[in-house]
C-alpha cells in the first residue's frame, strides 16, 4: 500500500485516516529550533465533508487514499442515480444523490464535471466552475428600476434559483458561478 | 522549469544591506569574522537536528554542519577571543513557511559574557538589523507556560501535558511523542509562542535542564539550563547558551543524544572528539548565540515566508 511521509504533505494530497479518504487542506511544519518537529494539518473528510485538525510527528507516514480526480460527462439522472461517463473510455459511473449533494442544482446534461473516484466509485462530484443555464421562470423586470442595481429571483432549467439583474428575462440563458451561486452575465450568442 | 529567484530584487538588496549592517555591528564591537568548514567529520548528535550525510567520492562519511558551533568553540579554546560567523547551515527534513533545509545563521561568541549579557546583545543586534524599536519582555520558560498554557513545565507529567494540549484544542499527535520534552515542544510551538504579542521581542530563558543542549545547567530547584531564545512575536529568531565548558559533562550529553539518534535509524554522527579535546584544553568562560538571518530578513522586508527572502529556496535550489 502506498504511503506518504509528512515531508511529502501538501494541500490536495489524498490520504486515509480512520478508514475514510481525506484531502489535505493545509499543512504547517512547526518545530522549535532544538526540539521535536510536528506537522499540524487541516484535512477534509471526502466522504462526509467534515474538516478536522490533526498533528503528526514529522517523519511519520500515512496511507495514501486510492482516490483519483477524473473529468466526466454528466449524462442524466434516472431519479435514483446520477450517471456519468468518462469521454475517452465511455466507462459509466452511477452516483447516489447523497454524493451529488448541492452540485445537483448545477448539473446540465453533457456538461463536464470533476468526479473524484474512491475504490472506483464516485466520492465527490464538482460541477464546472461556470455553467450556462436557461431561465425557466422570472418576473418581468420593471423599466427604469435598474439604477439601484436591483435584483430578482430567477428559476433555472435545473431547478436552481439565482438572483439576476432586473433586465434579464425569462427564456434567456445566463452564466452562473457555481462556487458562489451568483449570476455572472448573460450567456454570449 | 522556473529559473528565476523567488525573492524580489528589492528583498535581495535588503538582504545585502543587512549583511553589511551585521559586519559593521561586529566590527564596531571588536568581534572577528571567521569561517569554518560546512563539510565536517562530526556533527550535532541531537536527533531533533538531523544532519545531512554528504560523503565525498572515495572518502569517509561526512556531514553538512547543522551549525558552526563545534568548530567555533575549538577556535575559542585555541585563544581566538570573540568571534562571529555568517554561515550557511543544513538541517535535514526542515521545510515549511519558516524553514528551509539550508539556511543562514549568524553565530557569535563573547568571552566573559553570561546568559543575560548575551541575550541583551542579541536583542540589540536584532533591533539594529530591523531598524525598529520594540518592547522587550524577559520571561522564564516556566512563566510562559503558566501564563499561556496554564501548566508548570517543570513538574507536569506526560499525562498533564497531553491534557493541556487537549484543553488548548491541539489535536493529539497520531503517534504520541515518546518523551516529555516532545510534549513540551508541541505546547511551546502550538500554544505558548502563538500567544506572544506580535509586536514585542521576547527573551525566553531558564529552559528545562533536559533541554540544555550545550548550555550550562544551574543547580537550582528545579535545575534549569542557562539557555535563552529570542522571539519576535511568535517567530523564533535566536538560541543562545552560557556555554558548557566541562568536557566530561559534554561527553555524557553527546553519548545520550547519540543513543537517541541511533534509534531513528539515520547515520549517526560520531562523538566530536576534537571538540572534547579542545574543551579539556579549556574553553574560556563565554556565551554564544545563533541568530536565524533569513528570518530577520523576512521581518525587515515585511514578508511572511522564507521563500520570499531566499533567492533560491530548496525546491528551486
Amino acid at each position: 500500500m502506498a504511503s506518504y511521509s509528512t515531508n511529502e504533505f501538501r494541500s490536495g494530497l489524498k490520504v486515509m485516516l480512520d478508514n475514510d479518504p481525506h484531502a489535505i487542506i493545509e499543512n504547517e511544519f512547526v518545530k522549535p529550533g532544538k526540539g521535536q518537529a510536528f506537522n499540524r494539518v487541516k484535512l477534509k473528510n471526502l466522504r462526509t465533508g467534515r474538516v478536522i485538525d490533526k498533528t503528526f510527528k514529522s517523519g511519520e507516514s500515512i496511507e495514501a487514499a486510492d482516490v483519483i480526480d477524473t473529468e466526466m460527462q454528466y449524462l442524466y439522472s434516472d431519479g435514483e442515480f446520477f450517471h456519468f461517463m468518462t469521454p475517452d473510455t465511455f466507462e459509466q459511473y452511477a452516483a447516489e444523490p447523497v454524493i451529488i449533494g448541492d452540485a445537483g442544482q448545477w448539473l446540465k446534461e453533457q456538461d463536464i464535471c470533476l468526479v473524484t473516484l474512491w475504490n472506483n466509485s464516485p466520492l465527490v462530484v464538482a460541477p464546472p466552475n461556470f455553467v450556462e443555464l436557461k431561465i425557466v421562470q422570472t418576473d418581468p423586470g420593471l423599466r427604469g428600476d435598474t439604477a439601484q442595481g436591483g435584483v430578482k429571483p430567477a428559476t433555472l432549467e435545473t431547478g436552481a434559483v439565482v438572483r439576476v439583474p432586473l433586465f434579464v428575462e425569462e427564456g434567456e440563458v445566463i452564466k452562473v458561478d457555481t462556487r458562489t451561486g451568483e449570476y455572472v452575465s448573460r450567456a454570449r450568442d | 522549469m522556473e529559473w528565476r529567484p523567488t525573492a524580489g530584487l528589492d528583498v535581495l538588496a535588503t538582504r545585502a544591506h543587512l549583511l553589511e549592517l551585521t559586519r559593521d555591528f561586529f566590527s564596531a564591537g571588536g568581534v572577528m569574522e571567521v569561517q569554518t568548514p560546512a563539510l565536517v567529520s562530526s556533527s550535532c548528535p541531537d536527533p531533533n537536528i538531523p544532519s545531512i550525510v554528504a560523503t565525498p567520492h572515495g572518502g569517509r562519511t561526512m556531514f553538512l554542519h547543522t551549525s558552526p558551533e563545534h568548530a567555533m568553540k575549538r577556535m575559542l579554546c585555541a585563544g581566538s577571543g570573540d568571534i562571529y560567523q555568517i554561515a550557511p547551515v543544513f538541517r535535514d527534513g526542515e521545510a515549511g513557511r519558516h524553514h528551509n533545509p539550508e539556511f543562514t545563521l549568524i553565530e557569535w561568541y563573547r568571552t566573559g559574557y553570561d546568559r543575560q549579557a548575551m541575550a541583551a546583545e542579541t536583542v540589540v543586534l536584532i533591533k539594529t538589523l530591523l531598524q525598529r524599536e520594540a518592547v522587550v519582555e524577559q520571561i522564564t520558560y516556566a512563566d510562559a507556560f503558566l501564563r499561556h498554557a496554564d501548566i508548570d513545565p517543570h513538574s507536569a507529567t506526560v499525562d498533564d501535558l497531553a491534557a493541556a494540549c487537549g484543553r488548548n484544542d491541539i489535536a493529539r499527535p497520531e503517534s504520541v511523542p515518546a518523551t516529555r520534552d516532545a510534549w513540551l515542544d508541541l505546547l511551546l510551538t502550538s500554544v505558548v509562542v502563538p500567544a506572544f504579542n506580535a509586536d514585542k521581542i521576547y527573551v525566553l530563558y531558564d529552559y528545562p535542564a533536559s533541554q540544555a543542549a550545550l548550555a550550562r545547567v544551574r543547580d537550582t530547584t528545579p535545575a534549569v539550563a542557562e539557555r535563552f531564545e529570542v522571539f519576535y512575536g511568535g517567530l523564533e529568531l535566536a538560541n543562545g547558551f552560557h556555554e558548557l565548558s566541562d568536557a566530561t559533562e559534554q561527553r555524557k550529553r553527546f553519548l545520550s543524544e547519540q543513543a537517541r539518534y541511533a534509534i531513528t535509524g539515520r547515520t549517526t554522527p560520531p562523538v566530536d572528539e576534537r571538540l572534547l579535546q579542545a574543551l579539556e584544553h579549556g574553553l574560556p568562560d563565554c556565551a554564544g548565540v545563533a541568530l536565524g538571518f533569513d528570518r530577520v530578513v523576512m521581518l525587515a522586508a515585511g514578508r511572511n515566508s522564507l521563500s520570499e527572502v531566499l533567492a533560491f529556496p530548496y525546491d528551486r535550489a
